[in-house]
């Protein structure tokens, strides 16, 4: 193998530090004036504080989103990941005409804007005579979270070698015992994964909880109420900073699992190839 | 080496009963227009070490999986033991299999891997252990129990499959291809421990394999198989000697053909005039049809001997060398015979020195009528 080429200098180099920057720099400033002693986001800084953080649990309306947020988040993800097994399962195990197309209109919805999803689910939603709350908002976050836990499950199964099913019942084993003592423990670490990425999408989802919600609000709705007042944003801010934080995390742990996964299913594969 | 000794004297295997083990009676296999299985009837005796030996998509996989129920005849029935399996799931039929990949379960280690099945069982008082202990033991994988799956050598991998299969004390052990992922060095040492585990186990083992010499060496008796068809079955040294026609003679080996015209033909022999070898007297093959009083008769390269010198033999045949190739401990010698269309084949090993006879020499080769074989085409 060729040995890897060190970055040209000159231009490219630039545009991509700018690039980064550009990415990431907004991103940054969330944290550090979270923790500046100014309530206006400006430089230069005045001083260290953590005073912003320990306001927030005096906050009933903010608790209040947050377990709103949280009720929403788990039943979108344990929704959205039951039916992206069922999906994950059929695609990648069985060969059927339409195959291709159903999987391409289960991910369509990674690729609609947000808005147009929302505008169309608030009108079915008023059509059904549903009255809007939470419930109506973990429908459509089901609906976006579908395509992300598909990508994750998919990427999990994909490789799982049939025989080892076999080999289960060949020893004896149920239909369903085989499911509890081969298929889940192989597939948990996708499907633990794909709870926390649809959690996490649901925990910063606006658009559609914007156009979804009655009157109870999840944490990005409160969010955006907040702004109008000048004098709560240092709070918005150390509270934006702690949801980047979980998301983050979150989605570390996720991909790890992914990946090991995606490792131990293939790895039957790989070894003997 | 007392090992040696053993395989040795266990080789023509141990007494088997005649009591039929699976009984595969008209079995056919339709995907469609296409049969996997043509009207396939086959008796496996209890105890026996039996081989479906033939070219991919032959229908020996297929049958193999019908038998341990993955998989189920469109026509036709299967017993094992003497109990109809129609309708019975493989988690109930008393044959365990040892998978091409192994399948072995990558999230439990060796111990649990072959703990697998017993579990069900609630076997009581350390029973489990001590049959795990024990199925270890047969396949040589003592103090590895702990060892993940995903730590094991290929040879390991397959040592697992076997014992995880073994501890449940099947009446029929299926084998599907567990070789072919080896490499030829421990691919033969797992023939002869394979060989070995059977004889000491007793139990029924059932093997599929495209490697004629993996067969020929393993089994008590061997099915050949062509397109879903179940060609000849026989002990592994008369499918290699007399095999029923061109096919399985081509599928287990070289064999020169020659065209005979028949001049006699009674109930169990067959008379015929060839242009090389004259006129031969030969067993006539059971299901044996003559066509227009021709018929092709076959000898193995290795049925040909040498004649050095002034060495006479009672038959021969003289021809001129036309090609040499070396092989180590053989020599191949391509040998034109005046009347034959095509040159002789003849394998010579290489203690007189045949790997320095000359192309184009004149020889002389020996061989006995018994190695001509008549068979269809």
């Amino acid at each position: 193998m060729r040995a890897r080429r060190f970055l040209p200098g000159g231009w490219l180099s630039l545009y991509a530090f700018l690039y980064i920057v550009f990415l990431y720099l907004p991103v940054v400033f969330l944290p550090i004036f979270s923790i500046n002693t100014a309530p206006t986001p400006k430089f230069p800084l005045t001083g260290y504080t953590l005073k912003w953080y320990e306001d927030l649990p005096n906050t009933p309306a903010l608790l209040d989103a947050a377990w709103n947020s949280l009720i929403v988040g788990v039943s979108a993800s344990v929704l959205a990941t039951v039916l992206g097994i069922l999906a994950a399962r059929s695609i990648t195990r069985y060969r059927y005409p339409g195959r291709r197309t159903i999987n391409g209109l289960i991910m369509a919805p990674l690729v609609l804007p947000e808005v147009i999803v929302a505008i169309s689910m608030l009108l079915v939603m008023l059509q059904l005579g549903l009255s809007l709350s939470l419930f109506t908002v973990v429908l459509g976050h089901v609906l976006i979270c579908i395509p992300y836990s598909m990508t994750v499950l998919t990427s999990g199964f994909e490789g799982f070698d049939r025989s080892l099913e076999e080999a289960s019942a060949d020893l004896g084993e149920s239909a369903f015992g085989t499911f509890r003592r081969v298929t889940l423990p192989m597939v948990a670490p996708a499907i633990i994964s794909s709870l926390l990425v649809c959690f996490t999408i649901s925990l910063d989802e606006f658009i559609i909880a914007f156009f979804l919600t009655g009157t109870e609000a999840t944490l990005p709705i409160y969010i955006w109420g907040q702004l109008r007042f000048a004098s709560k944003l240092p709070g918005v801010l150390a509270l934006g900073t702690l949801l980047l934080i979980a998301s983050f995390l979150l989605m570390t742990v996720a991909e790890i699992l992914r990946r090991r996964a995606a490792r131990r299913t293939q790895n039957e594969g790989g070894l003997y190839a | 080496m007392p090992d040696q000794l053993q395989i040795e004297r266990s080789q023509p295997g141990r007494p088997q009963s005649d009591r039929p083990m699976i009984e595969i009676r008209n079995v056919i296999r339709s995907y469609g227009a296409f049969k996997a299985l043509d009207d396939a009837s086959l008796t496996i005796r209890e105890g026996e070490f039996f081989s479906l030996l033939g070219p991919s998509g032959c229908g020996k996989t297929t049958l193999l999986r019908m038998i341990a129920g993955f998989d189920n005849p469109t026509s036709g029935s299967i017993a094992v033991g003497g109990q109809p399996m129609e309708g019975i799931p493989a988690n109930r039929r008393p044959t365990n299999m040892v998978f091409q990949s192994y399948a072995i379960f990558p999230h439990l280690d060796v111990e649990q891997n072959v703990a697998y099945g017993l579990k069900r069982l609630k076997l009581q008082g350390g029973e489990e252990k001590r049959r795990v202990e024990e199925a270890l033991t047969q396949v040589s994988l003592t103090g590895l129990g702990k060892r993940r799956a995903t730590e094991l050598s290929g040879g390991q991998r397959q040592r697992v499959a076997l014992a995880r299969a073994l501890v449940m004390r099947p009446k029929v052990l299926l084998l599907d291809e567990p070789l072919s992922a080896l490499d030829k060095k421990l691919r033969e040492q797992m023939q002869i421990e394979l060989r070995r585990l059977q004889q000491a186990v007793g139990i029924t083992f059932v093997l599929v394999t495209h490697d004629q010499y993996e067969a020929l060496a393993m089994s008590d008796r061997i099915a050949v198989m062509f397109g879903g068809r179940i060609a000849q079955v026989a002990s592994p040294k008369e499918i290699y000697q007399r095999p029923v026609n061109r096919q399985v003679a081509d599928f287990l080996g070289g064999m020169n053909f020659v065209k005979a015209e028949i001049v006699e033909e009674n109930g169990a022999s067959l008379v015929v005039d060839t242009l090389g070898f004259g006129r031969v007297k030969t067993d006539k093959p059971k299901a044996f049809v003559g066509t227009g009083g021709g018929a092709t008769l076959g000898i193995r390269p290795e049925r040909l001997r040498v004649l050095w010198d002034n060495a006479t033999a009672k038959f021969e045949v003289a021809g001129k060398v036309v090609e040499r190739h070396y092989f180590g401990e053989i020599t191949h010698l391509i040998v034109e015979i005046p009347g034959l269309e095509k040159p002789l084949s003849v394998t010579e090993t290489n203690d007189f020195g045949a790997d320095d006879i000359p192309v184009g020499t004149s020889i002389r080769l020996a061989y006995d009528p018994e190695a001509l074989v008549a068979m269809a085409d």
